[in-house]
């Protein structure tokens, strides 16, 4: 497996799209955390707002560039027709696959550390001054606060798993272009679509199913109760999400000619 | 000696004109399996969600505790959707006539949202819209046709008729003197200052024949938005009341001392049939103070056609995906190559691309929106929802924007992947540039200002072919994007995508006669 993942991370390392895409990761992310740290306010105590959230709301946008970095990774190959050198190097199709995800989820999980981290000083900074003050109930946003650090913790293993969901969906579909529909469509479109439901419970089983909105219940600093799903087990939905995707690419890597 | 005789190819020459491009790129489109699986997902995906969100949304309404279908709103004379109702004091006109007012001061009380909880907040005020001054109707009907001249709270002197018509007079407040002179069929309204200089504010036409002519008041509700940051905003509409003190009445062409006939129309009532916020006339020797509560304006009541097409939203995404494909597959397999070799006017070759995805999108779209629109509105009406009367034409135009839309965007993303040659990057391109602003500008994450600027300045902008809805600017409602309402007209939101998409195209062919392949 040694050989398998430094030949992923040759390949990886020697094209110069990942790293941008790892760089726009980083530095959207935290552009969209800090506007909104810079624009939500908060003008009386107990205005119901979750600090945390606010200025970790920028994954919501790096994950895209994530999801991108993934489908590059995996539709890269059939484009080329690297694919067909990278299989006969490695003919354990599986082990090659197991390779890449941790390659790719390695640099998701850097970037990601990096993202959530700077969106989270960015929070201290900014929250602040839109009335964020010890006064309205909101003491500076701290790693040291058990919630704070289960909201950045998760954040970063969100995207790792949403790295992972994509690695497998495109696995899947081959094509780049219908893999980063897909998965920007099951990003994006899948939670837009659940408000079309107009069934409360129905809805609320479509939420707790849907990879970003549960995933993205780890977050979630106040108010715990009314979430239709606890903040652990929304991740624990979308790391099912990645396990089926991971599956199902790897068994049609498998399985199906290259 | 040997003549050498240079080969010469037996076959004749085929036409090039771009007939023959077309064709060709028709051949490419049609013969791939994915993507006329793609535009065919595209054509169900509109559907079906479409009949999804009809089936689940129902809506009844409470007659004290029996559930009932809820009431269609009245109609004005042009078929709209309207809101009627004020305090009316009246008398009977049979021919000519005219009717003259001073108004001399508006006042009122508005709700605002409770500081206590349970207990009622209620400040002096008067809303921009609230309105009084003098009338001639139909009949007191809801809906019936009308000409009056007003004061408004800050909208200066009006002139309106038929709920949709409103032309602005001189700007300021009460007192002023209000004057309707009916001729034949023509209804002429004027204003003054003092009572002897008047302004003619404007005119309507009214069919001859028996007549109300009288004093009103009005108040449409106080708007109140709260936003939610991260979720949505909540719009409140909140009681709100005027009073107006009019003196100086004189009407001519009634009958010789006719009596004052009142109606509180519109009025709702309570289970026990007394009126919900009724309003009311005081008088006192000539001085009469109406109090109304209500507007007369067109209404936004009922769902907008374009309700049951939300699903084009996942239709795009997949539309963009074929077309972004439908150019870069061309240069992964190589067919680019062969494709210049038989035409090498590449700029001629990129056009008949566009044109050929373009009419396909166009085709699957129309059939999609064409089957969701009527399907959806009948499931909606089925499960007793009020539905916004949707006129033919503003109907055929949302159907065939739609579908021209989808066509647009299509050219957009053929270019995108004409210009970058690599798919991925130019799906998420495309993405980012029409659906993400759309999402954000709708989903109330952003100040109403900030959604509008982002629904002007983006591609999301074409959306707006599919506002059916027409706005006023007499009505009282919040018209930001997350409610539906786009800031610029449907057809000038449509230009600013289809400038997007020929800035792309235009880019896209020059880098391609620039470039090798």
């Amino acid at each position: 497996m040694r050989r398998e993942i430094h030949a992923e991370w040759t390949k990886l390392r020697t094209v110069a799209g990942p790293a941008w895409l790892l760089a726009g990761a980083v530095v959207l992310t935290v552009a969209l955390s800090a506007l909104a740290a810079a624009v939500v306010s908060c003008a009386t105590a107990g205005c119901g707002q979750d600090a945390a959230r606010i200025s970790l709301v920028g994954v919501q946008l790096g994950q895209a560039m994530v999801a991108l970095l993934a489908v590059v990774a995996v539709c890269g190959e059939y484009s080329t027709g690297m694919i067909r050198t990278s299989l006969t190097a490695m003919p354990r199709r599986t082990t090659a696959l197991a390779a890449k995800a941790v390659v790719v989820g390695g640099l998701t999980l850097g970037a990601g550390t990096l993202a959530v981290l700077g969106s989270v000083l960015a929070g201290r900074l900014l929250l602040p001054g839109s009335g964020f003050t010890a006064a309205h109930g909101y003491p500076p946003l701290s790693l040291a606060d058990g919630p704070t650090l289960r909201a950045a913790v998760g954040s970063v293993l969100y995207l790792v798993l949403i790295a992972l969901l994509s690695l497998g969906l495109a696995t899947a579909v081959r094509d780049s272009a219908a893999a980063a529909g897909a998965v920007i469509g099951l990003l994006y479109v899948f939670p837009v679509v659940i408000l079309m439901v107009a069934d409360p419970e129905a809805r609320r089983l479509l939420w707790t199913l849907s990879p970003t909105n549960a995933g993205l219940a780890v977050q979630t600093t106040v108010d715990l109760a009314s979430l239709p799903i606890g903040p652990w087990a929304g991740l624990g939905v979308l790391a099912a999400w990645s396990a089926a995707s991971l599956v199902g690419g790897g068994l049609l890597l498998r399985y199906r000619d290259a | 000696m040997t003549a050498v005789t240079p080969y010469r190819s037996g076959l004749r020459a085929g036409r090039d004109g771009f007939a023959q491009l077309l064709r060709a790129e028709w051949t490419k489109l049609r013969t791939v399996r994915g993507w006329m699986a793609g535009l065919t997902l595209t054509t169900l995906l509109i559907v079906l969600l479409g009949v999804l969100f009809a089936t689940g949304s129902r809506s009844s309404c409470m007659n004290g505790p029996i559930e009932v279908p809820c009431p269609a709103p009245p109609t004005g004379p042009g078929g709209e959707a309207v809101e009627d109702r004020f305090y009316f004091v009246h008398q009977q006109l049979d021919d000519d006539g005219s009717i003259t007012v001073r108004v001399n001061n508006l006042t009122g009380q508005l709700r605002k949202p409770d500081v206590t909880p349970g207990v009622r907040n209620v400040v002096p005020g008067v809303t921009p819209w609230a309105k009084a001054g003098v009338m001639i109707k139909q009949s007191v009907r809801q809906g019936a046709a009308y000409a009056a001249v007003m004061v408004t709270g800050s909208h200066g002197v009006r002139m309106q008729h038929d709920f949709t018509e409103d032309v602005a007079g001189r700007p300021g407040g009460a007192p002023r003197w209000l004057r309707l002179t009916r001729t034949g069929e023509t209804i002429v309204g004027e204003e003054s200052a003092d009572g002897s200089r008047w302004t003619r504010v404007g005119t309507a036409r009214m069919a001859t024949g028996r007549v109300r002519v009288g004093l009103f008041a009005a108040s449409p509700g106080d708007l109140t938005v709260t936003s939610n940051v991260i979720g949505g905003a909540a719009t409140a509409s909140r009681f709100a009341e005027v009073t107006a003190d009019m003196d100086q009445v004189s009407v001519r062409g009634v009958a010789p001392g006719g009596s004052w006939t009142r109606d509180d129309i519109g009025v709702t009532l309570e289970a026990d049939g007394t009126p919900h916020h009724p309003g009311g006339l005081v008088r006192s020797g000539d001085t009469f103070r109406i109090t109304g509560v209500g507007d007369i304006a067109p209404a936004l009541e009922g769902m907008p056609a374009e309700r049951v097409l939300t699903g084009v939203l996942a239709g795009l995404v997949v539309v963009i995906v074929v077309a972004v494909s439908f150019v870069t597959a061309e240069y992964r397999r190589g067919l680019i190559r062969t494709t210049l070799l038989a035409a090498p006017r590449r700029g001629r070759a990129l056009v008949a691309k566009a044109v050929v995805i373009s009419v396909a999108v166009f085709v699957f779209g129309l059939v999609a929106a064409a089957v969701t629109v009527p399907v959806g509105r009948a499931l909606l009406a089925g499960n007793g929802n009020v539905l916004a009367p949707l006129a033919p034409l503003t109907g055929l135009r949302v159907i065939a924007g739609t579908a021209a839309l989808l066509a647009v965007v299509a050219v957009f993303a053929l270019a995108l992947g004409s210009l970058f040659r690599r798919s991925a990057v130019a799906v998420i391109a495309a993405i980012v540039a029409i659906v993400v602003p759309y999402l954000l500008a709708t989903a109330s994450l952003l100040p109403d200002e900030v959604a509008r600027w982002l629904l002007r300045l983006t591609p999301a902008a074409g959306f707006a072919i599919q506002q059916s809805t027409v706005t006023y600017e007499q009505m009282t409602a919040r018209f930001a994007p997350a409610e539906g309402f786009f800031p610029l007209p449907p057809w000038a939101g449509f230009a600013v995508l289809c400038a997007y998409a020929a800035l792309a195209l235009a880019l896209a062919a020059h880098r391609l006669r620039r470039r090798d392949v």
